[in-house]
């Protein structure tokens, strides 16, 4: 009997898998029907859907990016500590450190390739005009993804708490402090108060909101690692079951009516 | 303040690199010579064992590169690698079937072959490096305004010529001259300063793949436009037919996983995450760049205030997209690449998502050095470039040069002129495009439909038409209520 043969005869296999290789038509589709991880999948699919110079992949890859991100971000939140005393070393000792220091590495460049991604999976359901009749509302979930991954990406260049991070999430939140209305040098701000005194100030507006005080700091570290380790992903996770079922409800991969 | 054009690593670096080019063109050649009519590739006998046999020789080569082998010899076992998959293919695929593409494909490659050799085995004194005229005449002619309308008059090309353009001969030049540029550009300080820092790296992927796959769609667009034409079925049509997704899907996706997860790994043991100096919030570095996928609204902050560059036009630009499939009210091209069929919404997204974002990401990445002032790609940063601001408002040019008063003391009569000027275009034209060049848009969408998209419409025609006006009046403001903050 061949190894694969007795591997997947014994006990243990079969009680992981609960069937044999799917191996004729019927089994296939079963397969895909009752498997926790494949059932994401619909039974069958377009041909067009499977050309990669019909899809680029970038829907997929998008979704692994998320996946590799939330992996190596949770073994790097074993070594980091968001204050302003130990995160700048943390990092350090990730690279010089810890066994096998590529964790940052991954996630950086992940989370670079994931933008990037999300940018061409919506450039190429723009240009396959995908986006239309059934499917303008996961169109809709789609925009809000980007802007969660673009967050996601903007709130984690802070952590490695040097002058790149900060000043560049100076430069970024600065644009807060200019919102109409809400911002201390936004314009028509003056026009919230109370008798003489003015409700939008730099210890009150957007910007405060957003860092947690009138400059980066401590608190901004906090604020800013809670968005990323937890709040947004949580909210990213609850959109992606929701485009994905929109994904299957609305028809599949789109292709011609 | 120079450091040197070339160095020992960069000078090994572009000796694999371009012997990467040469073997990137052999493989080509490969495509040329051993495809057959139905797409098919038809390869000779042992071809899978000579290519393996020579990848591997360039493979060891390429890792005792990393080692303390003395480089030149390092090298020369990658080039014996090379040079034997070149004979080969020589021998039994150009002599006989060649076409012109693969003989030029193979000059190429012969080129690369010899730029590889010279950095392999000439001295760092005697590598040569882009010439110095050259690189001061890109300088010189690169600033914002030709970077703006080079982007605009080179997507119109690729448009009105997109037949020509999506050959693969053609893409291929494209794609060589591109790289090429990139690998002879690294002999140069300045741009290797900016081009290889690790987190700039994504811009020249973005470039790359952004690059490629508008070419690849319009390709397909191009082939889908000429079937419907003919009155035939689009290429998606054909492919309309249902397959299982275990295993045709599933194994698609594993091997994506696969692939990308090794580049990855790869990619991140060989170049670090950059680490600066500890956070420290009384020492501002010069130039401040909020992330590289943010510079294209950094760029924005240049024409209009941060209210608008900031807040106002990203937020547009989020209820913008989210708008678009309810004003795209055109049925066609729903599930496969076109472009005749959709060529304005199509040419619009194209000018607001390459010219208007990408290529604005990469000139404020790229080509914005300190004090956030224009720098070309072989100019050295120099942090103490002053260039006079000598912009002027609207309410400048109302009262003082072409009414010659004084400027009123209220706002509100200073600002008039400016204020009609913005409310003119906001009110004005939508009604006035409706019933000249949008008038068939109009109909279609109906009264509602059509005042978003043309409010969206025109707030981004805003940022190329204050553009205009700075290049070509020193506009700085056209309404400017500095007592409110209000500056548009």
């Amino acid at each position: 009997m061949a190894l694969g043969d007795y591997i997947r005869s014994t006990q243990v296999w079969k009680s992981i898998f609960r069937h044999p290789a799917p191996v004729d038509r019927r089994n296939r589709v079963v397969v895909v029907l009752t498997n926790f991880v494949l059932h994401l999948h619909p039974v069958n699919i377009r041909k067009s859907g499977l050309d990669l110079s019909y899809t680029w992949c970038m829907g997929g890859l998008t979704f692994f990016l998320f996946l590799i991100e939330t992996i190596t971000g949770t073994l790097l939140m074993f070594y980091y500590r968001p204050t302003a005393m130990h995160a700048y070393r943390d990092i350090l000792d990730l690279r010089d450190v810890v066994t096998l220091g590529i964790l940052r590495e991954m996630h950086r460049w992940g989370a670079h390739c994931m933008v990037l991604a999300v940018w061409l999976h919506m450039y190429r359901v723009f240009l396959t005009g995908s986006y239309k009749p059934p499917r303008e509302f996961n169109w809709v979930v789609g925009v809000l993804l980007l802007v969660l991954t673009l967050l996601l990406s903007f709130t984690g260049y802070l952590l490695p708490w040097d002058q790149l991070a900060v000043w560049a999430i100076t430069v970024g939140s600065n644009m807060a402090r200019a919102t109409p209305l809400l911002g201390h040098e936004g314009p028509l701000h003056s026009v919230l108060k109370i008798g003489e005194v003015g409700l939008i100030h730099s210890g009150s507006d957007a910007r405060f909101l957003l860092i947690a005080g009138r400059t980066i700091g401590e608190m901004t570290l906090n604020r800013f690692y809670i968005l990323h380790c937890i709040a947004i992903p949580l909210v990213v996770t609850s959109l992606i079951m929701i485009h994905f079922w929109r994904v299957r409800k609305d028809g599949g991969i789109s292709g011609p009516l | 303040m120079h450091g040197p054009d070339m160095t020992l690593a960069v000078k090994i670096g572009l000796s694999w690199c371009f012997a990467f080019l040469a073997a990137m063109n052999l493989t080509a050649i490969v495509f040329w010579v051993f495809r057959k009519e139905d797409g098919k590739l038809e390869l000779p006998e042992n071809f899978g064992l000579v290519a393996t046999l020579c990848g591997l020789v360039f493979g060891v080569g390429l890792v005792l590169a990393h080692t303390s082998v003395p480089a030149p010899v390092s090298y020369s076992i990658g080039l014996v690698g090379l040079l034997a998959f070149g004979a080969y293919l020589v021998a039994v695929g150009l002599l006989r079937a060649g076409s012109a593409a693969a003989w030029t494909w193979l000059v190429f490659a012969l080129v690369y072959l010899g730029l590889s050799a010279a950095y392999g085995y000439l001295p760092v004194s005697a590598a040569p490096v882009l010439p110095e005229a050259f690189r001061d005449t890109v300088d010189a002619v690169s600033g914002p305004v030709s970077f703006f309308f080079g982007s605009v008059i080179g997507l119109a090309v690729i448009i009105w010529f997109r037949e020509f353009i999506t050959r693969p001969a053609v893409g291929w030049i494209a794609l060589n001259i591109f790289l090429a540029f990139y690998a002879l550009s690294m002999t140069d300080w300045d741009f290797r300063q900016i081009v290889a820092k690790p987190d700039n790296i994504p811009i020249t992927m973005m470039l790359l793949t952004v690059g490629f796959f508008t070419w690849l769609a319009l390709r397909r667009a191009v082939e889908n436009d000429r079937r419907i034409a003919e009155g035939k079925p689009v290429v998606e049509k054909e492919r309309e037919e249902k397959v299982l997704v275990w295993p045709d899907l599933v194994y698609v996706e594993l091997i994506c996983m696969i692939i990308f997860t090794v580049g990855l790994v790869l990619w991140s043991i060989y170049l670090k995450a950059p680490i600066e100096q500890p956070a420290n919030l009384t020492e501002t570095p010069n130039p401040s760049k909020a992330p590289w996928y943010f510079l294209g609204l950094q760029e924005m902050l240049v024409y209009y205030d941060p209210w608008l560059a900031g807040v106002v036009f990203p937020g547009l630009i989020i209820l913008g997209l989210m708008a678009m499939p309810y004003i795209d009210v055109n049925v066609k091209g729903a599930g496969y690449y076109t472009f005749r069929e959709r060529s304005f919404a199509i040419t619009t997204f194209l000018f607001g998502f390459i010219v208007l974002w990408v290529l604005m990401v990469t000139l404020g990445t790229f080509l914005r050095g300190p004090g956030w002032n224009f720098y070309g790609p072989y100019q050295y940063w120099d942090p103490h470039l002053v260039l006079p601001l000598v912009n002027v408002d609207f309410s400048d040019y109302f009262w003082l040069y072409w009414l010659g008063v004084a400027k009123p003391e209220h706002w509100a009569l200073r600002e008039l002129p400016g204020i009609i000027a913005v409310l003119l275009y906001f009110l004005i034209l939508p009604p006035l495009l409706a019933r000249t060049v949008f008038r068939r848009l109009y109909l279609q969408m109906g009264f509602a439909r059509y005042m978003v998209f043309s409010f969206l419409f025109l707030m981004m025609a805003a940022l190329p038409l204050k553009m205009l006006l700075r290049w070509t009046f020193n506009l700085k403001y056209i309404v400017h209520i500095g007592e409110y903050f209000f500056n548009i």
